[in-house]
């Protein structure tokens, strides 16, 4: 059968490249359709016209629908050609639930990536099945990052017969032990593997590991505290072609630091939080890694400029050197950049920033296009400006939380550097509201901009409005913007896709229909705390189609009509947080059931919704996430329905008081479907605080903060 | 020469107030330059008694020139030889001697005495082929120009052999006696007998030496070859090379009355105490101190005599040992048969008892587990292992749960490493090893084992099968001799 396929497709490729040429479309049904379609339309008398598109055409047009979910299945149901083609054509599959894997596999005989990020549980006969199933030879990775309840057994069947499995992602298998490592080793053609969190593999598990998988090119094995120098040693003498290792918080030390520096091909390094990485170790080094391309160092906290220059000296093709949370950095840190002829991105978050240290940055590198300073202590103007006078071509710059920079930095961002694509700065407090103007009139070119938290005003938003390509807005907590700002930017960034609007209490429903009116491609808008936002304003949301992300916490005047309106036009709807939205009833939770079925995660609490809302939400499929507090009309056997309904749920909040009340065999049962309860005790709070009174509160949790 | 020498170390340590000016003025003479150079790795440590008890000890290792391809004739192991044989005598006798006693107060088993005999025809084979052996030795010399020298080597030799043994049957003969004063000048004048013997012996040697390539003394040789052989600075030490069987004896001191042996000095003289009030005295119990403590003592590092061995001189890359107990260990370790089984896994063999001390501690525990089936105590060699070799991957054992049990093993590892040097055992080798001393040490069976085996090691090739009887017997021979010694030493005090 196999044979006849590809024969069969051997001269559909020709017949279809001949109908592309000539501009119609084949008009050989004897070749192009399989024998059991022409025999049942033979049957029928009635042909079907769709049966002779070739299924290279169809596949050339499934090529053009990868983006949406939707639109394949729509295509698959057309006609039996058609979804023959559709099944035939899916490469991608990220099934809900792990237990129908193995019909849907043989649905569809070419998948080549298996991705069960949202199942939680797959066990070994799923493993197993797809490893005897006619697509497993081909597999080429499988994505077990968020699963659970397999064990060796099932992998080393994966690793048996998918001999071309090139990607593994294990990250978060808690319980994965050596004897899985080992099944892993005998996946002879791996090439990158994410083992993230496996704590209890030991040095024999990713021995196993290093000396079956020679191909390895990527490694993850952050976390994974169970391993020495001697496993890591042995994984860079075995695995030579390793370009990218993770050992984030591991317990890497100097023994085994020279060995990993030398795999010749290795091009990105993380070493965040490892203990065991010294000066010490790192002078000691014999030679850097000239083929070193990012280094993220971050939290080493025995690490200070010394042991740096010692890694970074060789490694002349640098381009990224990520040192959050490091040792300060000063002037002999910076200056020992200066060999990095290749460095483009450099990120000093949560350092304690000289300003000798910046000015010798500004010196040292030549070519630097990204550059994060985000929560540094000790960034001034004077340096600021020094640097960015020297790095015209900056794309991204990241000023968050640098409370010291005024006026003058933000003149000289806007004078400098007009490549700029992102910038963020949340929370700069003595920056006045003049400065955004000076942005928005000479940085045309941003795309993501973050002014949480600053003292913007309409007019500052009307000159931002300037940045046409504006895709990602967060205008949080600037209490000074209203309606016209925001109409402004409505009509000008019709690019937008993300909008922040946290607590702007003087945004109104004629705001936020300028915008559901001028960005047709919004995806996400917060508009959590906008107590004057009304039904009116979320049933103008419906135009935006693809919004996935709605956050409405707070806005108490919306109610089951509006969250209709938007269930209705936003169907690819992932996230709501309808938290403190008192007129949200069960009605709004059928509505939600009945339209949206791609909702993954859902916050109800002080909400109005009962057992009726829950049991209806426990048809959405999708749903893993819930957090159920304070609902006032809930009762222990109607969350206890609803649980056990809701069979993909993965994570649950509930209050504590439900944790005696709710009968102990149906929490082990829930666990066990793979669903984390938590338990919250927090205290009933029934008022929406004040946004001014919250804003004081929060300056003054800064104030004592210590900045 | 070195027979006489061993007279004079005999009476100066019985006598130390009286002769300590005699054997003082023979030992620093001149005359004795091989001597010295024998005495070379145990001299700093020793004190007077304890030279001369090292002496014997001395006497005991025949040479190590004896297997060696050295065409010419060396005289320094001729000496060796000679001392070899009259120890062989001497334990021939000991032997015989503990018989009779046997005959006159216990009824012993017939079997015992049936063993004693053998042991007594082996020795004395052994000692037959000793003899023409160490003349075989002297016949290419024969060749040479001098022959003119070597009647009177000969006859010097015969000379030097029979006062030799004269002394040692006095010596067992009247040892609980007290000395009387003619039996004292009997005693000096055979000295001085032996020392003119003695004196013909190294006259004739020199001459000898002067025809042949080594005359240079030992210790300039050794530093010679330290210069030009390695790279190391030039003089800041002295190589010195032990003999095969010095490094393989297990006593290293002897009790000038009893003859029984010790492996410390210190412990010797505790020993000693039981001999007489004149030992009691707090300048015999002292601990010798150092002659020239003023002078800075040279560095030594000591030499393999295996030829071919790295750690021998003569290597290209010669890797000098640190102490004494590095010879020993690493002699045995390396260029010796591994004689200790373990009883428990009988696949682990070891020539160093300690050795295998250590693995019986672990053995049947070793789970760290190579795909080639080899196992592993620690971790790191098994990740050693798998570095090596291209293919082999850790194997994990059936039981999961051990694998991560094995996480803490390290700790243990080392915590019974830390045991074994707090000298829970009465073993000498292995408390040597860590430098503990102790006095248990000597009474180690072992000990004698090795020794035997060791003396046994040295015949040549042909005679190995008349000696094989010997050499099943020989642990019988050591039990025996531990017990002789025992013996005698109660006779001695009865």
């Amino acid at each position: 059968m196999g044979e006849i396929r590809t024969l069969r497709k051997r001269t559909c490729e020709y017949e279809a490249v001949e109908a592309l040429v000539l501009g119609f479309a084949s008009t050989n049904p004897s070749c192009d359709t399989p024998p059991l379609k022409k025999r049942r339309s033979s049957d029928d008398h009635f042909p079907n016209l769709f049966d002779a598109l070739s299924d290279e055409l169809l596949f050339l047009i499934l090529d053009r629908l990868d983006s949406s979910p939707f639109d394949k299945k729509s295509f698959s149901v057309v006609c039996r050609s058609f979804y023959a083609a559709e099944s035939l054509h899916r490469r991608l599959l990220r099934p809900l639930r792990s237990d129908l894997v193995p019909s849907v596999l043989s649905r569809y005989p070419s998948i080549s990536h298996l991705d069960f990020s949202l199942c939680p549980r797959v066990s070994d006969g799923v493993l197993a099945s797809i490893a005897a199933a006619s697509a497993g030879p081909s597999l080429l990775s499988i994505n077990l990052s968020s699963s659970r309840s397999f064990s060796h057994s099932g992998l080393g069947a994966l690793a048996a017969s998918c001999v071309s499995l090139v990607e593994i992602n294990l990250s978060n298998m808690i319980d994965l032990n050596d004897a899985s490592a080992a099944a892993i080793g005998r996946a002879r053609n791996l090439e990158k593997l994410w083992m993230a969190r496996c704590k209890l593999v030991t040095d024999m598990g990713i021995g196993c590991i290093a000396v079956g998988c020679r191909k390895l090119r990527l490694l993850c094995l952050k976390w994974c505290l169970g391993l020495t120098d001697l496993g890591l040693g042995l994984m860079a003498v075995k695995c030579r072609e390793v370009r990218n290792l993770d050992l984030s918080f591991t317990m890497v030390t100097k023994k085994c630091l020279p060995a990993i520096l030398q795999l010749p091909y290795l091009e990105e390094l993380s070493l965040v939080g490892c203990p065991g990485v010294d000066d010490e170790g790192l002078t000691s080094l014999k030679q850097g890694c000239k083929s070193l391309e990012v280094l993220n160092m971050s939290n080493c906290q025995h690490v200070s400029d010394v042991g740096l220059s010692s890694i970074v000296n060789d490694a002349v093709s640098l381009r990224q050197l990520i040192l959050a949370y490091y040792s300060p950095v000063t002037h002999s840190l910076t200056s020992s950049l200066l060999k990095l002829s290749n460095l483009e991105k450099v990120k000093f978050d949560g350092c304690r920033i000289t300003a000798s240290g910046l000015l010798a940055l500004g010196n040292s590198c030549i070519s630097l296009k990204e550059l994060s300073l985000s929560k540094c202590s000790g960034v001034t103007d004077e340096g600021l400006s020094s640097v960015l006078m020297k790095h015209k071509g900056l794309t991204k710059l990241d000023i968050t939380c640098c409370r010291k920079i005024t006026d003058i930095s933000i003149a000289s961002i806007a004078n400098s550097c007009s490549y700029l694509t992102s910038l963020k700065m949340e929370s700069c407090n003595l920056v006045s509201k003049h400065a955004f103007c000076m942005i928005g009139e000479r940085c045309h070119l941003l795309e993501e901009l973050d002014l949480t938290d600053n003292d913007l005003d309409n007019q500052g938003l009307k000159a931002i409005s300037n940045c046409h390509r504006l895709s990602i807005l967060k205008i949080g907590l600037c209490l000074n913007v209203n309606d016209e700002g925001v109409i402004q930017i409505g009509k000008s960034c019709p690019l937008l896709e993300e909008l922040d609007l946290y607590r702007s209490v003087g945004i109104t429903d004629t705001g936020i229909m300028a915008i559901a009116h001028g960005c047709p491609s919004l995806q996400m808008i917060n508009l959590a705390y906008c107590t004057e936002i009304t039904d009116i304003a979320l049933r103008s949301l419906s135009k935006c189609s693809k919004l996935n992300t709605l956050e409405l916490r707070g806005c108490f005047q919306v109610s089951n009509y509006g969250l209709a309106g938007v269930a209705l036009g936003c169907r690819e709807i992932i996230k709501l947080d309808i938290k403190k939205c008192y007129h949200i009833t069960d009605a709004g939770m059928v509505s939600l059931a009945r339209l949206c079925y791609h909702l993954r995660q859902i916050n109800l609490s002080y909400s109005s919704v009962t057992e009726v809302g829950l049991l209806a939400l426990a048809s959405i499929s999708c749903l893993q996430s819930m957090t159920i507090l304070h609902l006032s009309g809930l009762t222990p056997s109607g969350l206890a329905a609803a649980l056990l309904a809701s069979g993909g749920l993965t994570k649950v909040k509930l209050h504590m008081s439900f944790k005696s009340l709710i009968p102990k065999f149906l929490i082990q049962h829930l666990e066990s479907r793979g669903c984390m309860l938590q338990w919250r005790d927090k205290p009933f709070q029934a008022e929406v605080d004040a946004n001014e009174i919250w804003k004081q509160q929060s300056q003054d949790l800064v104030a004592t903060g210590g900045f | 020469m070195d027979l006489k020498q061993k007279g004079v170390a005999e009476i100066s340590s019985s006598y130390p107030h009286i002769l300590d000016e005699t054997s003082e003025s023979l030992n620093g003479d001149l005359l004795f330059p091989q001597f010295n150079s024998l005495h070379y790795g145990l001299k700093s440590s020793s004190s007077e008694i304890g030279h001369e008890v090292q002496n014997q000890d001395q006497s005991v290792a025949p040479s190590s020139f004896f297997d060696s391809q050295i065409l010419s004739w060396d005289p320094r192991a001729m000496l060796n030889k000679l001392s070899f044989l009259e120890h062989k005598v001497h334990q021939v006798q000991d032997i015989v001697h503990s018989i009779a006693n046997h005959d006159g107060r216990f009824s012993i088993h017939a079997d015992e005495v049936a063993a004693q005999q053998q042991l007594v025809t082996a020795d004395l084979t052994c000692i037959i082929i000793q003899l023409i052996s160490t003349a075989g030795t002297l016949l290419p010399a024969m060749k040479n120009s001098i022959i003119s020298a070597n009647p009177e080597l000969e006859r010097s030799r015969v000379a030097t052999t029979s006062p030799g043994t004269a002394f040692s049957d006095e010596k067992m003969i009247a040892p609980s006696e007290t000395m009387k004063a003619s039996d004292f000048d009997e005693l000096i004048n055979g000295l001085s007998g032996c020392g003119t013997a003695g004196d013909e012996l190294i006259e004739c040697l020199k001459n000898m030496g002067s025809g042949v390539v080594e005359t240079a003394p030992m210790e300039d040789h050794d530093l010679k070859d330290a210069d030009d052989g390695e790279n190391l600075l030039p003089g800041s030490y002295e190589v010195l090379q032990l003999e095969k069987e010095e490094i393989l004896a297990p006593h290293t001191h002897f009790c000038m009355i009893c003859g029984k042996g010790f492996k410390r000095d210190a412990n010797l003289r505790m020993h000693m105490r039981g001999h007489g009030d004149e030992y009691k005295t707090p300048a015999a119990l002292a601990k010798p101190t150092k002659e020239s403590n003023s002078e800075p003592t040279p560095i030594r590092r000591y030499s393999c005599p295996f030829i071919g061995c790295k750690r021998n001189k003569a290597h290209k890359k010669f890797l000098p040992l640190k102490t004494i107990l590095c010879v020993k260990n690493h002699y045995k370790r390396s260029h010796c048969d591994k004689r200790y089984t373990c009883s428990r896994c009988n696949g682990k063999k070891f020539s160093v008892l300690a050795d295998l001390k250590t693995h019986e501690k672990h053995c049947g525990r070793d789970k760290w587990l190579c795909s080639c089936g080899t196992t592993f105590s620690r971790k790191d060699k098994l990740f050693g292992h798998i570095t090596l070799f291209q293919g082999h991957s850790p194997a994990l054992p059936a039981d999961e749960s051990k694998v991560l049990g094995a996480l803490e093993e390290k700790v243990t590892v080392g915590d019974m490493v830390c045991n074994l040097g707090g000298g829970s055992f009465g073993d000498g080798i292995q408390l040597d090893a860590k430098g503990i001393d102790d006095d248990r040490g000597f009474f180690s069976l072992m000990n004698f084992d090795s020794y035997n085996f060791g003396s046994l090691d040295d015949f040549p090739r042909p005679a190995f099968d008349v000696s094989e009887g010997s050499f099943c017997l020989s642990s019988g021979s050591s039990s025996f001799m531990t017990r002789n010694d025992v013996n005698s030493s109660s006779h001695r005090l009865g």
